[in-house]
């Protein structure tokens, strides 16, 4: 195996691609928001449960769908990071991680911490849909403010 | 077309005296088989998306536009006539091919596509009344499902689709129910894209033409496998794209019987399609030219035809016993596999394979094999309400062509190994 197939398909992504955290519908979300590659055919659904109020925190988020171990423990790991997080910091969360990705330039980049992990997808430009899927319908999710299943996000 | 290459040589036909396989000779005859991909010998196993090209086609597309370019069929001086007769020489050639009767049903277009789009709009459009039916089958292609939705909608007409087995084959106890009265054409797939399955499609087109249904066949994956004769078929028409029978890409052929397509209305206007235009009224050209407006992809038609001479010179029965020969030796590497599965095992395939794995997800199997310079393609290519009707969100797939060795295939097989090694 070579050097970046070893970063890419870290213990981590196959663990999380294997066995994702919070991989079950949420009943009692406040949004869901549907994630479609139409490139390969991955489908996930990401659900949240913000607390409302005058400082929104997401208390829970989860996910279930299908798809290849990259989308799908990226997706995991989106959801073990957001619980606590408000919305903005959330949103915040994906322009980091989408910079961490495409490395747009600059070297001064914020330690994501676990996410680090999806680091290697940087050499595989194919697959970066692929680890965004979940990050888009989270975006998808906060802009809609409320349920609005129906509506989807596609990395295209 | 003057190449070269002896095994180039123009021929009328099918030849049964063509030289004996010899699959290094022809792997030296694609130099992009000579590429490196991640430090590994290309083994180029994604032939139903799109097949490579021998040098013989690269030469007659670089020679037209180094030596002949210019319009055809209006210049009057020598480069028009060249590139003319040359273009004209191409649509022989695919006459001789397939075996149409006369050259005039031999309409370029840009590939399957066009060509279905072609007769949704031109033939099948201006028959459809609120309750009549188009039939498909499941197996096909999105570019044999949406043209018909899209005609089925402006006319309110119905689609059907022809079920299959597990395995992937037609249901053909359950065509005859299907093609009913108002049932106004067929439209089905020669050989599925995703599961190789060769569709008995000699019989089925006698079914339907004993209904009275006329029949198109989408033969973008027969062609490049498959003798074809549309004549013996019976076909009302065939469909295929050059660039997966070794020509380039934006060329492609529509075979129609001539008494279908004097009926038909234009599908575009513009020019060379015309005879004579007023602003009141404009009197359309004749066959095929009625049907291919504006100019030409030239060059394409050229390098098609000059694919076509590559593939006589070859013999496509021996082009099939090679391929079958290694599809065979390629189901048995992959059944070999523990924890794969192969999707599609109809009794009658041409060389694809499409599987899934316990290990892995297709589009991680692919990235890994990429790595190992083996290309294949993972996804729903293109028929995903197949996909669905198999419960699978997406299949890898490998497609063989005549330039495709056992050392591809083990290349292949090595490469699942180290999938299953990753993934444990
Ligand atoms: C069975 C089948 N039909 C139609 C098509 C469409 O061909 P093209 O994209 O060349 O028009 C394909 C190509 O993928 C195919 O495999």
């Amino acid at each position: 195996m070579n050097q970046e197939l070893r970063e890419l398909y870290q213990e981590v992504i196959i663990d999380h691609g294997r066995h994702p955290r919070n991989f079950k519908v949420l009943e009692d979300h406040t949004h869901c928001q549907k994630g479609y590659n139409p490139l390969c055919g991955d489908r996930l659904q990401l659900y949240l449960r913000v607390r409302p109020g005058p400082q929104p925190v997401i208390e829970e988020a989860s996910f279930d769908g299908e798809g290849c171990a990259i989308s799908m423990a990226s997706a995991s790991l989106l959801t073990e990071s957001l619980k606590g997080k408000t919305p903005e910091e959330a949103k915040t969360l994906f322009q980091q991680f989408h910079q961490l990705l495409t490395g747009g330039g600059d070297n001064t980049q914020t330690d994501l911490g676990k996410l680090q992990v999806l680091t290697g997808v940087r050499a595989f430009p194919t697959r970066i849909k692929c680890a965004t899927l979940a990050w888009h319908a989270l975006l998808g999710a906060l802009d809609q403010g409320e349920n609005k299943p129906d509506n989807w996000v596609s990395t295209e | 077309m003057n190449i070269s290459d002896p095994l180039t040589a123009s021929s009328p036909g099918p030849r049964d005296n063509c030289p004996p396989f010899d699959i290094d000779t022809i792997r030296s005859q694609f130099p992009i088989l000579q590429r490196r991909i991640h430090g590994h010998p290309l083994a180029y196993l994604d032939n139903a998306a799109t097949s490579q090209k021998p040098r013989a086609v690269i030469d007659a597309i670089q020679k037209y536009y180094l030596q002949h370019n210019a319009n055809v069929h209006r210049g009057v001086y020598q480069l028009s006539e060249e590139a003319t007769h040359d273009y004209e020489a191409s649509r022989d050639k695919v006459q001789r091919f397939i075996n149409a009767r006369e050259r005039a049903e031999i309409i370029f277009v840009r590939g399957t596509t066009e060509a279905i789009n072609l007769v949704a709009h031109s033939f099948a459009k201006p028959r459809l009344n609120p309750g009549d039916e188009i039939l498909i089958s499941t197996l096909e292609h999105h570019s044999n499902i949406v043209p018909w939705q899209i005609i089925c909608q402006q006319t309110g007409a119905q689609l059907r689709v022809i079920p299959i087995s597990d395995a992937g084959e037609i249901d053909t106890t359950a065509v005859d129910t299907l093609l009913k009265p108002n049932c106004r054409l067929l439209s089905l797939t020669h050989v599925s894209n995703t599961l190789g399955t060769i569709n008995p499609i000699q019989q089925m087109i006698r079914q339907a033409h004993q209904h009275g249904i006329p029949v198109l066949i989408d033969g973008a994956q027969a062609v490049p496998h498959l003798q074809i004769d549309v004549q013996t078929l019976d076909a009302d028409f065939y469909a295929f794209s050059g660039h997966k029978v070794y020509g380039p890409t934006g060329i492609g052929v529509l075979y129609g019987k001539r008494e279908i397509l004097e009926q038909m209305q234009p599908y575009q206007g513009g020019g060379d399609m015309i005879s004579e235009v007023t602003f009141e009224q404009t009197e359309y050209n004749e066959l095929p030219y009625r049907f291919e407006a504006g100019t030409p992809n030239i060059a394409g038609a050229i390098g098609l035809g000059c694919a076509l001479d590559y593939l006589d010179a070859i013999g496509l029965q021996q082009i099939s016993r090679h391929e079958q020969s290694l599809l065979d030796y390629a189901t048995q590497a992959l059944s070999a596999i523990r924890g794969l599965r192969l999707i599609g095992t109809a009794r009658n395939k041409a060389g694809i394979l499409s599987f899934v794995m316990d290990a892995a997800h297709a589009h991680d199997v692919s990235t890994v094999l990429d790595q190992a310079g083996v290309a294949i393609r993972a996804g729903h290519h293109c028929t995903m309400p197949l996909m669905a009707r198999l419960g699978v969100a997406a299949t890898a797939r490998a497609s063989l062509a005549l330039y495709n060795n056992r050392t591809d295939i083990d290349a292949l097989a090595a490469g699942l190994q180290e999938v299953k090694r990753m993934f444990k």
